[in-house]
């Protein structure tokens, strides 16, 4: 597989903090990379230097095999960006925000209507960027993004704030864009976009990252209690743990038809989070 | 070129939404032509109003909107997000800086049309109106660039712009006011306007005007080495 990023030991420090502590990982083409941490980790520092836009103290990242702070503007032009500090033109449409960019990037007209079309966003093409709501703004920062066609998304926190609707209509934008090839590098403090979204998780705390894998492996990593949780049609609920004396009972209860819902223990992302870094996300 | 042109669809596309902008490039255009059609005075010099709101608009129109679109641009991070999609600062500088040369010139032509002026004097009005509005545009672009907010470009626009623009008016009632305002291009520029069917002598205007433009580059050049465009 083509390595889109590659991140050696970097680290950024502003002053005497240090931001990022030695972050080394790899992203692969066509892959969603969730970077999942707390506010104030350095999720949007490690973005800006991936982007180009921030020099880190030591070490190299590398995009398109390229050194990020050398990236040219063809190199730019592959590269899509939706930062939460990245703004609209207020005064202007939502059509005349997309037709500007599209101008700037030399692409034909017809690409901004299928980029509204794609958010949803199509009905207020002439509503002035001013008067959306912040879930619109978020998807209009998405469809100009995403209007450039780009081979690599960089996504800055692209559903914080955002209600459950529009959360979902971003959700499957970014799963659309991944099933055309594109490299995704998500920041998010939502474990549960992390779940969905994310091939591989990288969980940042304090500037390094404390654990790094795939979603699911890494809940079961994590799965020390390895019990059984069981409620039955009669209130009651039982713990069982994962050996033949439990196999036993719950075949029994099966027989009885007593079982209304039946869970396994292994943690979440948060839980993993909690018991690496003793913190919740924030 | 194509951002250039870009940025500069983008500007003209603002220009009628931008009140405040759009108030400062109509406001003395539109008041020299009701002023020079409406008021008669004795012993009022000719086109009194035409050379005073024209001075007043070069100090005021270029200066406040290259300030204002710059530091708005920065505050709201339109400018952040402009870099990254490869325009380079001064592909944006010159288009914002080339959008508002044009909008202050057609409202010189209009303030020259309003004082009466025709054919070569005409043209000599224009060309140095065109002088001064570039002046007064890089000295908005390095108050622009300097700033980090739009509140900030306003609170260093308002007294610089006071200055440019009110100081040849005022100069015309105290002389130690004039001896003072010579060193300014908005001065030279009104003492050229006033007299300009018989120009004496320009080497004085014309050096004043060149250290003027020179100190607003090097102002410019250190604001953006300091704060840069994003």
């Amino acid at each position: 597989m083509d390595k889109v990023v590659q991140i050696k030991d970097i680290k950024q420090q502003f002053g005497d903090k240090t931001v990022l502590d030695n972050i080394s990982m790899d992203i692969e083409k066509g892959e969603i990379l969730g970077l999942l941490g707390p506010s104030g980790a350095g999720k949007t520092t490690l973005i800006k230097i991936l982007t180009g836009q921030l020099k880190p103290t030591c070490g190299t990242a590398a995009v398109f095999g390229k050194d990020s702070s050398a990236l040219t503007g063809e190199d730019y032009s592959r590269i899509g960006m939706m930062m939460d500090n990245f703004g609209l033109y207020d005064r202007m449409s939502c059509y005349d925000n997309l037709l500007f960019f599209a101008k700037l990037y030399g692409i034909p007209k017809q690409r901004i209507t299928e980029a509204l079309k794609r958010v949803g966003l199509l009905e207020a093409k002439k509503t002035a960027a001013s008067n959306l709501s912040k879930g619109m703004r978020s998807r209009l920062l998405l469809a100009r993004v995403l209007m450039a066609e780009p081979q690599i998304l960089f996504l800055d926190e692209p559903t914080s704030g955002l209600d459950p609707a529009t959360t979902e209509e971003i959700h499957k934008v970014i799963l659309g864009e991944k099933q055309k090839g594109v490299t995704i590098f998500l920041t998010t403090h939502n474990m549960v976009e992390a779940e969905k979204l994310c091939d591989h998780i990288a969980l940042l705390n304090d500037g390094k990252i404390v654990e790094y894998g795939e979603p699911k492996e890494l809940c079961r990593r994590y799965n020390h209690q390895k019990r059984i949780l069981v409620h039955l049609y009669n209130g009651m609920d039982v713990e069982l743990e994962q050996d033949r004396e439990s196999m036993d009972l719950l075949t029994q209860y099966w027989e009885q038809e007593a079982i209304e819902t039946i869970h396994s223990t292994e943690p979440n992302l948060e839980t993993v989070f909690m018991e690496l870094t003793g913190r919740k996300f924030e | 070129m194509k951002h250039i042109l870009a940025v500069l669809w983008k500007q003209i596309k603002d220009t009628f939404k931008n009140k405040e902008i759009l108030i400062q490039f109509v406001m003395f255009p539109v008041l020299t032509l009701i002023m020079e059609n409406v008021v008669e005075m004795e012993g009022m010099p000719e086109q009194f109003f035409t050379n005073l709101f024209g001075v007043m608009f070069i100090g005021m129109a270029p200066l406040t909107s290259m300030a204002s679109i710059i530091s708005e641009e920065k505050e709201k991070n339109t400018l952040r997000a402009l870099m990254m999609s490869n325009v380079k600062p001064v592909e944006y500088l010159v288009g914002v800086g080339f959008y508002n040369w044009y909008i202050c010139m057609l409202g010189a032509c209009v303030i020259g049309f309003a004082g009466g002026h025709t054919g070569a004097a005409f043209g000599k009005f224009i060309f140095i109106m065109g002088i001064g509005i570039l002046v007064s545009i890089l000295i908005g672009a390095a108050i622009g660039t300097w700033s980090k907010t739009q509140m900030m470009a306003t609170s260093l626009t308002v007294p610089v712009m006071l200055v440019f623009s009110f100081m040849p008016m005022l100069s015309m009632f105290s002389e130690g006011i004039e001896k003072v305002a010579r060193i300014t291009y908005s001065q030279q520029i009104h003492s050229l306007i006033y007299q300009l069917d018989v120009i004496d002598s320009v080497a004085e205007p014309a050096a004043v005007i060149v250290v003027n433009m020179v100190l607003a580059i090097i102002l410019f050049i250190y604001a953006y080495r300091r704060s840069g465009l994003e």
